[in-house]
């Protein structure tokens, strides 16, 4: 089995420069590449576009980067729940290119599978399909979208091995398998490495294949945004 | 005036059937899981990867890896399942889901929906509300009649950013309950205790009539 695991996340994110385009799984503060974005605020890489389905909080996930002014442009389908973003956003310093979500997930999809475009049939008639090739099939109109062309793909999974197989876990799943078939380099990162053999291939959720860099990650908060229960009867 | 969110909720809940897998908003479609009529079978659909969403977990047992759509704690059902962001979405743009329950800001009588955008305010973005509307056959729309200066929100003609066009079957709001065909709204419910004289003055858009309207069973 080809070895693909790397020391640490300092050694994961090698080759991440100024200007580079990122994708970084996550949905909320569920799945997020705690690890990774930790070493990209240490690094002080700027001038970033980064491709998430939202933007942390204020002091949490992305929003670690925008409190350091390191994102140039954020790709996203809802960017909620962060102030700091929303100062950036308003005061021009940041550019925000907001899509539907599946269309997000699906472009992330196609980006890995080697299809350049496709047509979806969200935002027709709205302001997202402007400027967009449209088009008819039965009766029914659709818009083009693209393909993505990210440097890095940054994501996390519950349970990898050193052949970069990778087990999700419940909702943290999300955005984390299209975005790792995506990446030119993705570096995953994982709540336990195991050996090889000690997943079951039957369960494995992204192939190897698609993994160039993972590691054992640490000290993972895990945060949650809504806490919202059922109270002991 | 009218119903309450529970109540609308309530009332929305009447249109699930059996066997039907849905799609449930942030805000008032979310109460609809609290109203399933008894004896049926139906699914909830979250889009960031859940089928078979259940109630909140029990005080100590939430779990950050376990959230819907509105990044709120939640439990997976037996028979549940979890998946990633694309496969959600080819169940919704691919018609594999039923019912689509949303709020929205404006309605138009041609079945155009708003609910994202205010311009000149914070835009927080579509999330997933565009490829719902632009995919599911049943989209019901759950909102308040008029907004807080008494305007009304269904209209001939949206005048805010469109979430989707020409996508909305019924809407359900504190006062009524519409059907949204051939290109204008037809009454088929009132709120208890509100008069269809009431409803006329507070839609701007078309309203057809039809003989007697009955008022909601709740």
């Amino acid at each position: 089995m080809i070895n693909k695991v790397v020391e640490n996340a300092e050694k994961a994110l090698l080759g991440v420069t100024d200007g580079m385009t990122f994708m970084l799984g996550g949905f909320g503060l569920s799945g997020i590449p705690e690890n990774s974005i930790s070493e990209l605020v240490k690094l002080g890489v700027k001038e970033l576009t980064c491709i998430s389905n939202n933007a942390g909080v204020d002091d949490f996930g992305l929003g670690l980067l925008l409190q350091k002014r390191q994102i140039k442009k954020m790709i996203s389908s809802y960017v909620g729940e962060n102030d700091e973003f929303e100062r950036q956003m308003l005061s021009g310093e940041l550019e925000v290119d907001l899509i539907p979500q599946g269309t997000l997930a699906e472009r992330c999809r196609a980006t890995g599978a080697g299809i350049p475009a496709f047509y979806t049939p969200a935002g027709y008639g709205t302001e997202v399909a402007e400027g967009k090739e449209t088009r008819e099939f039965k009766g029914k109109m659709y818009v083009l979208e693209h393909a993505f062309e990210p440097e890095f793909a940054f994501v996390k999974a519950w349970k990898g091995d050193t052949a970069g197989n990778l087990i999700f876990k419940g909702t943290a799943r999300n955005f984390n398998p299209m975005m790792a078939m995506a990446g030119k380099i993705t570096v995953a990162e994982v709540e336990e490495l195991v050996a090889v053999g000690e997943l079951d291939p039957n369960q494995i959720h992204t192939p190897g294949i698609f993994v160039q860099r993972i590691f054992q990650g640490t000290a993972y908060e895990k945060r949650i945004e809504q806490r919202t229960v059922t109270p002991k009867s | 005036m009218g119903l309450s969110k529970q109540e609308i909720a309530q009332r929305i809940a009447q249109e699930l059937r059996d066997k039907w897998y849905v799609n449930l908003g942030i805000g008032i479609p979310t109460l609809v899981a609290n109203y399933i009529p008894k004896g049926i079978e139906v699914e909830f659909q979250s889009e960031n990867g859940l089928l078979g969403m259940g109630p909140f977990p029990v005080e100590g047992t939430e779990d950050a890896d376990m959230i819907n759509a509105g990044k709120q704690t939640v439990t997976v059902l037996k028979g549940g399942s979890l998946f990633d962001s694309a496969t959600s979405f080819a169940m919704i743009r691919g018609q594999h889901v039923q019912l689509t329950v949303l709020g929205a800001m404006e309605v138009a009588q041609n079945g155009d929906i708003a609910n994202w955008k205010i311009p000149g305010r914070m835009v927080k973005g579509m999330g997933g509300a565009m490829d719902l509307v632009a995919s599911a056959e049943n989209i019901i729309v759950a909102m308040m009649h008029t907004n807080k200066r008494g305007e009304s929100k269904i209209l001939k003609e949206c005048s805010l950013p469109l979430t989707g066009v020409g996508c909305v079957t019924k809407v359900v709001t504190n006062l009524a309950v519409l059907e949204v065909k051939n290109g204008a709204f037809h009454l088929l419910e009132r709120a208890p205790g509100v008069s269809v004289e009431e409803i006329q003055e507070a839609t701007e858009g078309t309203l057809i009539i039809e003989g007697i309207i009955p008022e909601m069973k709740l």
